[in-house]
């Protein structure tokens, strides 16, 4: 069924996918990557591959709403004690210093592994393709999909349960609406990846 | 309970006293892992991290699911503060919105 990922006898899942929705998961999979940042790049001139593995991330959260969402604080948020927010701080800058990177690395991983799996789709005419992901690739694809979502999420102002009804009843002439499709669309394809692996 | 507010535990020079230095941390000042509701997180997608990171049952994750859903949030794991923000590290590398803190009671 198109839009929907099934779960392929023995392991893994597959989707229907025409030229466009190809064409759309991948931008938005190199919008996400161009956000995240640049790949692992040596960090010394003297390409010492030490310095690489023991480069610091950075200590302040991003200024970026959806970088801030997808990096988020380690201490603090609702229900912390109010008063301790220095000290909330500094230890969330430390667990950033040390994270980070990584952080970054896998939602950098997860994305690329999306664009190769499209990239080596052959597109039959109008009549798409079957994308086939491997147990691993869906692991890789449904952080994917979830970091996409999170990223359009949070440039819509998703931030409560009420947003989201409001969403589904956009009018066809809000500027907002193209993203919204593929923010309700990307949920569905989520949403039944997620079974796939459930199963 | 006294206040911890640093990662390492402290120490007070004590010469005679040495071996404390080493000492497993008070088992009775647990750290917490808790997940904040998310509305763009599906409910479908917590419960399988839940279940594929903590190797909770699915009741059991199911339940924190839908506690972190009606409660705003819900604790999914105690242990040592490196514990838990190993935890935390990994709920953020699956997109869920994570936070780790003492458990005061």
């Amino acid at each position: 069924m198109p839009g929907q990922f099934e779960a392929i006898p023995g392991g893994g899942a597959a989707v229907a996918l025409d030229e466009v929705e190809i064409s759309i998961i991948r931008s938005l999979a190199v919008q996400l990557l161009e956000l995240i940042g640049p790949g692992d790049e040596p960090v010394g001139d003297d390409g010492d591959p030490f310095a690489e593995l023991f480069a610091e991330g950075p200590s302040e959260p991003p200024a970026d709403p959806v970088l801030k969402r997808l990096l988020p604080d380690a201490y603090g948020g609702p229900g912390s004690r109010p008063g301790d927010e220095d000290e909330l701080r500094a230890y969330s800058a430390e667990f950033r210093r040390f994270t980070e990177n990584d952080l970054r690395a896998r939602k950098r991983d997860d994305a690329l592994a999306v664009i190769r799996s499209l990239d080596a789709l052959t597109v039959a005419g109008e009549g798409g393709a079957v994308l086939k992901l491997s147990p691993e690739e869906s692991r890789r694809w449904l952080g994917a999909l979830n970091d996409l979502r999170l990223a359009i999420g949070a440039r819509l102002d998703v931030t409560d349960e009420e947003d989201t009804d409001l969403l589904y009843r956009l009018p066809d002439s809000d500027p907002r609406k193209p993203m919204v499709m593929a923010y309700l669309w990307l949920g569905g394809l989520q949403e039944t990846l997620v079974e796939t692996l459930m199963t | 309970m006294g206040q911890v507010s640093s990662a390492a535990p402290v120490e007070i020079t004590r010469p005679d006293a040495e071996e404390e230095t080493f000492a497993v941390p008070e088992p009775d000042v647990p750290w917490i892992t808790l997940v904040h509701n998310d509305p763009v997180n599906l409910m479908s997608y917590v419960t399988y991290v839940f279940q594929s990171y903590f190797g909770y049952s699915k009741e059991k994750a199911t339940k924190l699911m839908m506690d972190v859903h009606h409660k705003g949030r819900a604790v999914v794991s105690t242990g040592s503060r490196e514990e838990m923000e190993r935890d935390v590290q990994a709920m953020h590398g699956y997109g869920l919105w994570a936070t780790l803190q003492q458990d005061r009671k």
